[in-house]
């Protein structure tokens, strides 16, 4: 039995309209099936791009946002239906760490206050001074001086406060702390101090996380279990290591291969998958299997029409595709999309963080000198790892029935022999921002 | 065991770095705020203007050098024939139409108008912020129920709003006769929705924050949360507010006064009601409606001013 168990769950928001009644007009999908378990002591990382709804399932196990339907086990309790009175009683079993250290502290609150307000609400510790006693061990726990108490939150630096805000979930003794990007507001070192204070205090205390993140080397640092989520549902979920070795979902290889790898020589090599299109709206999810429309391996068969579930193919690790195993096997090839490999001949002196952040749309079509170079330098240079002729890829861009609009700007420039260097819409911007971390955030451990 | 010893030097480390930053005692933002205040020109001379404003209002009556309502000099002013007495000797501000103590009236007329001022804020910000604080409450955090009553409350305030605020005091005073509670009353209830509004903004600002998310996932009480949470933050532009409102708050009743709304009994001296009988003797004694109406002036900019100051000083954005 696992400590945290969901079943099913689903997170819709109502659309309305109208100025005198409010006129539901549809649901914004923002989590839709989900379905995982936690187990005690553990850590589980749920990733995915933003506007996936990893935050608002965080925010639906601790019962911020109402469950539209489905169950949130804890311990044997399904507390999505509570009502309110009970549930209360159970948030000092689920905690919360914030993304914004700052915001996520009563400006006006002095420490002492903050970190008490939940113990008084739980009657923990009878008087003031008995949990004064209490938040000073905490607060040692946590790396904090025992005369921050009387002070305010604006006093402290961003990692000495999300140190505070783990200290308010910390003190009221929970079962599971919800973690929601808990690094992502604060700088790479301090990044790298507050992922080994929660380790740490996972080791010495027994706790067990669910951490929300868009950080790919900060979820494979810290977890033992990870989810990837798109669109409102878990595509693929392994344990951490089997996930990072040979990531099964399409979805989730695109988002692996965006990950730079610290080793030049490699890193020059490395074929990157960069998705066409943007992310579908979660008001108007597309039908089938949700990732069907960007999806670089989608057959005509099943993808358009059956929703795939997340199933087991061994060891643990469950993917929700249709064709993962075939795809797994090397069996079925790519139809559309761009592997593109990571060259950087054309940019070589530059910043490494600038390159980084070169593949955002704006930039994508970019002097057209340089990227003549760089095609020419990529053809040559490059050898296509899977075989495939650019030209082949070019023609299904074009192909009339490529799902995504951006198909056809690629197509233009693949006819004038740029494709090795144009890079159509990237994954996400986050992943960009994750890219420059990545390298940095385990090199801190 | 090393493993273990590491780890805990880590943490030491971190408590010892954390701890050579700081200085030893915390400041509330209430503080600095004052702080910041005091450094400020125009807080200083808006709150010199009050002082002086509030002392006369206070101790004025007892140093007013004549009885105010005294006809003292009532045979050396012919209003008909256009002669009046300007400052002299005796009469430091000149005679009024009727040979009244210029002077004297005007440092007994402080009072009134100070309590005119003082008491038809605090109507509206106390009743104003009452409909506010609880809109702005059961928009927050009462779920669908609360965005009704939300709705409803606000539709009203639009109503109040939609009425130009003297028609709305002259209509109060024409309603409930003429006295001075009258244009308390009054000049109080045009500044209920401005208070209401604002506070239930500023709430609804505070309510979506992420610490209000904390409080309601640490298990406090709803009450609570809006108590101790959502409202001391709410509260900077209400007061801000209310240092302003004083200021429109004294025309108000100065132009309520002058529209012969105010005080019915005329011997009370009140700036509104000696600018308002002033002014039919503009083209020959000037004089006589300046001091009043140069009074009225300086005393609304000095609240402005101060308020004006408290809005910087209190401004989440300006935190360093």
């Amino acid at each position: 039995m696992s400590l945290l168990e969901l079943d099913g769950v689903k997170v819709h928001f109502p659309v309305k309209k109208g100025i005198l009644f409010d006129r539901t007009v549809g649901h914004v999908y923002a989590v839709d099936g989900i379905s995982l378990s936690v187990e005690a002591g553990q850590t589980y990382g749920l990733v995915g791009e933003s506007g996936c709804g990893k935050t608002t399932l965080g925010r639906a196990v601790l019962r911020l946002v109402d469950v539209t339907d489905g169950k949130v086990v804890l311990d044997g309790t399904d507390v999505a239906k509570l009502p309110e009175k009970e549930m209360r009683g159970f948030r000092r079993r689920l905690q919360m760490v914030f993304q914004d250290p700052l915001g996520s502290l009563n400006p006006r609150q002095n420490i002492e206050s903050i970190l008490s307000e939940g113990m008084a609400a739980h009657g923990i510790g009878a008087n003031q001074k008995e949990r004064r006693e209490k938040i000073k061990e905490i607060l040692a726990k946590v790396g904090l001086p025992g005369n921050s108490l009387s002070r305010y939150p604006h006093e402290f630096s961003g990692g000495q406060r999300q140190r505070i805000g783990i200290a308010r979930a910390l003190v009221l003794e929970p079962d599971v702390i919800i973690c929601d990007e808990p690094v992502s507001a604060l700088d790479v070192s301090i990044q790298a101090q507050v992922i080994n204070l929660l380790e740490e205090l996972q080791e010495s205390m027994g706790l067990t996380y669910l951490v929300i993140a868009h950080d790919l080397a900060v979820v494979r640092h810290i977890s033992d279990v990870i989810g990837v989520m798109y669109l409102g549902s878990l595509v693929e979920e392994a344990p951490s290591d089997a996930l990072y070795e040979e990531p099964k979902h399409p979805y989730t290889k695109a988002l692996m291969s965006a990950v730079p790898v610290p080793d030049p020589e490699v890193e020059d090599r490395r074929e990157r998958i960069l998705l066409l299109g943007d992310l579908p709206s979660p008001a108007n999810p597309p039908a089938g299997c949700r990732f069907h429309t960007r999806c670089p391996w989608k057959q005509d068969t099943l993808c358009a029409t059956e929703r795939p579930e997340l199933t087991d193919l061994g060891g643990g690790h469950k993917v929700a595709c249709h064709f993962a195993a075939e795809i797994a096997a090397g069996e079925i090839a790519r139809t559309s999309g761009e592997v593109v490999p990571a060259v950087r001949e054309g940019v070589e002196d530059v910043d490494p963080e600038v390159v980084a952040t070169s593949g955002s749309v704006a930039e994508a079509h970019d002097d057209a000198a340089e990227a003549a170079d760089a095609a020419e330098a990529g053809e040559i240079a490059v050898p296509s790892p899977r075989g495939e002729s650019t030209d082949a890829e070019a023609h299904d861009a074009a192909d009339p029935e490529a799902p995504a609009g951006a198909a056809d700007g690629d197509a233009a420039e693949a006819s004038d022999g740029k494709l090795d260097k144009d890079e159509p819409v990237r994954l996400d911007k986050e992943d960009e921002a994750s890219e420059g971390k990545a390298s940095e955030a385990p090199a801190g451990k | 065991m090393s493993l273990a010893t590491t780890k805990t030097s880590k943490i030491d480390r971190l408590a010892e770095l954390t701890a050579k930053t700081e200085t030893s005692s915390g400041a509330s933002l209430w503080r600095e705020a004052f702080r910041r205040l005091r450094s400020s020109k125009m807080a200083i001379i808006g709150a010199v203007v009050i002082a002086v404003f509030v002392v006369v209002a206070i101790v004025g009556p007892w140093f007013a050098p004549h009885t105010p309502t005294a006809q003292t000099w009532r045979g050396e002013v012919f209003p008909n024939q256009g002669k009046f007495i300007g400052a002299r000797g005796e009469n430091w501000f000149g005679l009024d139409h009727l040979g009244r103590d210029m002077f004297s009236r005007m440092l007994v007329g402080a009072r009134q108008t100070l309590l005119v001022g003082v008491v038809s804020m605090l109507i509206g910000l106390i009743l104003g912020a009452l409909v506010g604080a609880l809109s702005g409450a059961a928009a927050t955090l009462g779920g669908r129920a609360g965005r009704r009553l939300d709705d409803a409350i606000m539709r009203v305030t639009d109503l109040m709003l939609a009425l130009p605020s003297l028609l709305l005091a002259v209509s109060v005073a024409a309603v409930m006769g003429q006295s001075l509670t009258t244009v308390m009353i009054a000049v109080g209830v045009v500044q209920i929705p401005i208070f209401a509004r604002l506070l239930r903004g500023s709430m609804l600002a505070q309510g979506g924050k992420d610490y209000v998310l904390a409080a309601r996932s640490l298990g406090i009480r709803k009450r609570r949360i809006v108590l101790t949470q959502i409202m001391p933050n709410s509260l900077s532009p209400v007061i801000v507010q209310a240092t302003l409102s004083l200021a429109t708050a004294i025309i108000e009743a100065a132009a309520l006064s002058y529209l012969g709304l105010g005080n019915p009994d005329p011997a009370v001296p009140e700036w509104g009601v000696m600018l308002s009988q002033a002014q039919r003797f503009f083209d020959n004694a000037p004089m006589m409606s300046m001091y009043p109406a140069v009074a009225i002036i300086v005393t609304a900019l000095g609240f402005t001013l101060l308020g004006e100051a408290m809005r910087e000083a209190l401004d989440p954005k300006l935190r360093g």
